[in-house]
């Protein structure tokens, strides 16, 4: 791995660190680095990092798609191909670059897999990791790491139960340690996953600071603009100590923005919750829509379990014993944060009170049943049991299809009328 | 006696018939229906703790939706929906447990809905694993299963012992060997026992006591040898897609009016086990085990040691089989995707097959029969 200059502004580090993580990977095989591809959620990047593997996110690879307008020629090549059109456009838009030649629109040729690790937390990344086993003949590693069993699971250390769910992952991460040692010739090092793990945790103790931080009125990022950056830098470079570095810049500037009130959004009036994932494709045009009535997305559940094993609940790994810690941490991550969108009333009910919130607003992907399944059914009851104004919305991850401007626009106006007479009646803000 | 055999089946198949299509809980099962979704489950822990497994199936193509479409994305299948419907309307308040399993992410979804709506139900996921391939596996599944059982203890207010346990293995097995029995008459002699006749007989299961169920499959086996046939000439066929919702009736009658299926993965939930489940030692260590050694495989289930492109062939091979119909559930991610792998593979190796989608609440098929009526002419004329 490269590394990269320093930079002075959180931005431009970041987009440093971008170009140069993309850099890395279009230069990775020509230079024998192994290749690993991993899912934002539950990848065990800690240990690939230890065999040195340069890592791809897929998910952030057809994401990028959609930011870069070129997903409907991706979409259209996988759905030519065969793929239905109510498969998840992501992995549409990956089966699109591996028929494009790997060639991705950030100029980026993207490198074959040397290992690809699948985990439970979405069951798509299982039947993509099972296209790029067909499609390069790489076996897919599948992780399960089983999440909660109701919303008011409580993993308990010490039970039998946390026992349990603790020695399944610990003994899959062992499978997987096995694996990296066939793959890449090189023996495991424990001393190395304990360094890998103190920069992790101080990347969640500036991350939870990051998040708290936008408590704060008025909100100093939108975390559905601003926040989508900053957890791609933190994805691609967990466990550095670039990504420890950029995470340091980035509380500093956000802490002083807090300092001298400036907001993300010049006369904040709404504050928000987002609940599911964005419309890549539409994003700028997505967050306009709601910073027009002064609105901001003071956080959303996104950043939670978007932000790989980073989770907002503040878990840290002990590198005196970096193996079993990892699995515990993993598990933990999974029940507390990574599997929250199967129950997440409770929370977007918490978060609304811990960003002293006017609303939420649920996002249907049209192509995604991780995060949408069920979100009508949660909002009606966030609605009844909480009596909070929410707004459900519906479009994709990147497929422009399903973006409707005219009727987005007027449901979100909507909202804001109702929100308008709630802050009257409450006496304005 | 021809006649009589016959009308005995008729009897049988129109009592499986009126269980299969039963949604409400019966007052009788009021709080001891334990409700599972698909595609597997443990039945044996529940039965052994003298509760009722309640297989969750939809709600078919005669209920109509009223609550469950402002509760779910308009993108989702429609077992997820009926389900919620058969909640929502009532149906389902006599359940006394509700599990979902990590099966593909609507499914997931299917607790949180439970536990907003339903949460006396007790509503949760059995957290099956989607690896099993790891050495961890079965002691993994094995504290799931105690999970289970220590939940189900407590609804029944004492603890299951291990030789009540034993006992419904030994009855499970019975029925499975007795399924098999089914699917292998179907398979050698399609003309004697159809596939809408199998598929009634097994799920009636869904709704029966198991023992009453190893009873009527019995009487079943032992009538068919002497059913009286009309043999006729139609192309052996698998179809595919049935792993977890359920086609309508009238698409597998659709199919066989022109084609034997000679196999299938219609309910494949209820014959998941396909060798004996070892009746000695910890009975619950031996679920556990062959959920991960003795299994079958579907798309929902991750396994390195069954690619189903093999699976696939083997099924064919398996069941001398002319052709393959693969099927999927529309907005089924994990059967969409299948289907191209499939797909691909029987290109190459020049099997016909023919791709339908379907929904649960279909009511409609003439366009299908032209699609599988065209499918079959061409099957015959190569």
């Amino acid at each position: 791995m490269t590394t990269t200059v320093p930079a002075r502004d959180a931005r431009s580090a970041g987009q440093r660190l971008v170009n140069q993580w993309l850099a890395n990977i279009h230069t990775a095989s020509e230079r024998g680095q192994p290749v690993a591809y991993v899912f934002v959620m539950g990848n065990a990047v800690e240990i690939l990092r230890v065999f040195g593997f340069e890592l791809v996110f897929p998910e952030i690879n057809s994401l990028q798609t959609g930011v870069r307008k070129a997903a409907p020629d991706f979409l259209a090549k996988a759905e030519d191909y065969g793929f239905s059109p109510d498969v998840c456009s992501y992995v549409k838009a990956d089966v699109g670059l591996m028929l494009s030649d790997m060639q991705h629109p950030s100029g980026t040729r993207m490198p074959k897999p040397n290992l690809a690790i699948a985990s439970s937390l979405c069951n798509v990344y299982i039947k993509w990791a099972e296209i790029w086993e067909r499609h390069f003949g790489t076996p897919a590693f599948v992780l399960d790491i089983p999440g909660k069993r109701f919303a008011s699971w409580q993993p308990i250390p010490g039970t039998a139960q946390y026992d349990a769910d603790k020695r399944w992952v610990e003994g899959q991460l062992r499978d997987l340690i096995a694996r990296c040692e066939d793959i890449t010739g090189k023996k495991f090092d424990l001393d190395r996953l304990a360094e890998v793990e103190r920069n992790v945790n101080e990347m969640i103790r500036l991350w939870v600071e990051i998040l708290t931080l936008n408590q704060q009125r008025p909100a100093p990022y939108n975390s559905m603009l601003d926040g989508l950056t900053y957890i791609g830098v933190l994805n691609a470079w967990r466990g550095t100590p670039e990504g420890v570095e950029y995470m340091r810049l980035l509380r500093d500037e956000v802490a002083d923005k807090v300092a001298r009130g400036q907001g993300r959004v010049a006369n904040e009036r709404f504050r928000l919750i987002f609940s599911g994932t964005p419309c890549y494709v539409n994003l700028r045009r997505l967050v306009e829509l709601f910073e027009t009535h002064g609105g901001v997305f003071a956080a959303s559940d996104y950043l939670t379990y978007a932000a790989g094993g980073l989770d907002s609940s503040g878990l840290y790994y002990d590198p005196s014993r970096p193996l079993e810690s990892l699995a515990e941490v993993t598990t933990l991550a999974s029940q507390l944060g990574l599997s929250n969108h199967f129950f997440s009333h409770h929370t977007l009910a918490q978060q609304v009170k811990d960003y002293a919130a006017d609303g939420i607003v649920y996002h249907g992907i049209k192509s995604c049943r991780t995060v949408a399944t069920s979100m009508a059914d949660n909002r009606e009851y966030v609605t009844t049991r909480y009596g909070l104004p929410t707004l459900y919305i519906e479009s994709d991850l990147i497929d422009p299809r399903y973006w409707s401007d005219a009727q987005i626009k007027n449901r979100v106006d909507a909202f804001f009328e109702v929100l308008e007479q709630r802050s009257l009646l409450k006496g304005g803000h | 006696m021809a006649v009589e055999i016959e009308t005995s089946l008729t009897e049988i198949l129109a009592r499986c018939h009126e269980l299969s299509m039963r949604q409400r809980i019966p007052d009788d099962e009021t709080d001891t229906a334990i409700g599972y979704f698909p595609v597997y489950f443990p039945e044996e822990i529940v039965h052994a703790a003298g509760l009722r497994p309640h297989a969750l199936l939809g709600g078919g193509n005669r209920i109509e939706v009223r609550y469950a479409d402002a509760r779910i994305g308009s993108f989702v299948c429609s077992i997820c929906r009926t389900t919620t419907e058969l909640g929502l309307n009532g149906s389902l308040k006599g359940l006394g447990g509700f599990f979902a399993q990590p099966i593909c992410d609507a499914a997931k979804h299917m607790a949180g809905i439970w536990g907003r709506n339903f949460p006396q139900q007790d509503p949760q996921i059995l957290a099956l694993p989607q690896n099993v391939n790891s050495s961890a596996a079965v002691r993994y599944v094995y504290d799931e299963y105690q999970r289970l059982r220590g939940i189900l203890a407590q609804k029944v207010g004492h603890e299951i012992a291990d030789e009540a346990i034993r006992e419904s293995v030994r009855l499970y097995n019975e029925n499975r060997r007795l399924q098999r029995a089914l699917y292998a008459m179907k398979r050698d002699d399609p003309d004697r026992l159809s596939t809408v006749e199998t598929y009634l007989l097994v799920r009636a299961g869904t709704r029966l006591r198991r023992e009453e169920h190893n009873e009527l499959l019995r009487e079943v086996v032992r009538l068919l040898p002497e059913r009286r046939v009309r043999t006729m000439d139609k192309p052996r066929v698998i179809f595919l897609g049935g792993f977890c919702e359920q086609p309508p009736l009238e698409l597998i009658e659709t199919i066989e009016d022109v084609c034997f299926i000679v196999d299938d993965d219609l309910l494949i939930g209820q014959r998941w086990i396909i060798e004996e489940v070892p009746e000695d030692g910890d009975p619950v260590w031996a679920l556990a085990e062959s959920y991960i050694q003795r299994s079958a495989s579907s798309p929902v289930q991750f396994d390195a040691r069954k690619p189903k492109e093999d699976m696939l062939m083997g099924m064919l091979r398996a069941a001398r089989a002319d052709a393959a119909i693969l099927s999927a559930a529309k907005f089924c991610e994990p059967g969409l995707d299948d289907q191209l792998a499939l797909s691909h593979r029987l290109d190459k190796e020049k099997v016909p097959y023919l791709v339908l989608e379907f929904e649960e609440k279909m009511t409609s098929f003439e366009q299908m029969a032209m699609q599988v009526e065209t499918f079959a002419e061409s099957l015959l004329f190569e």
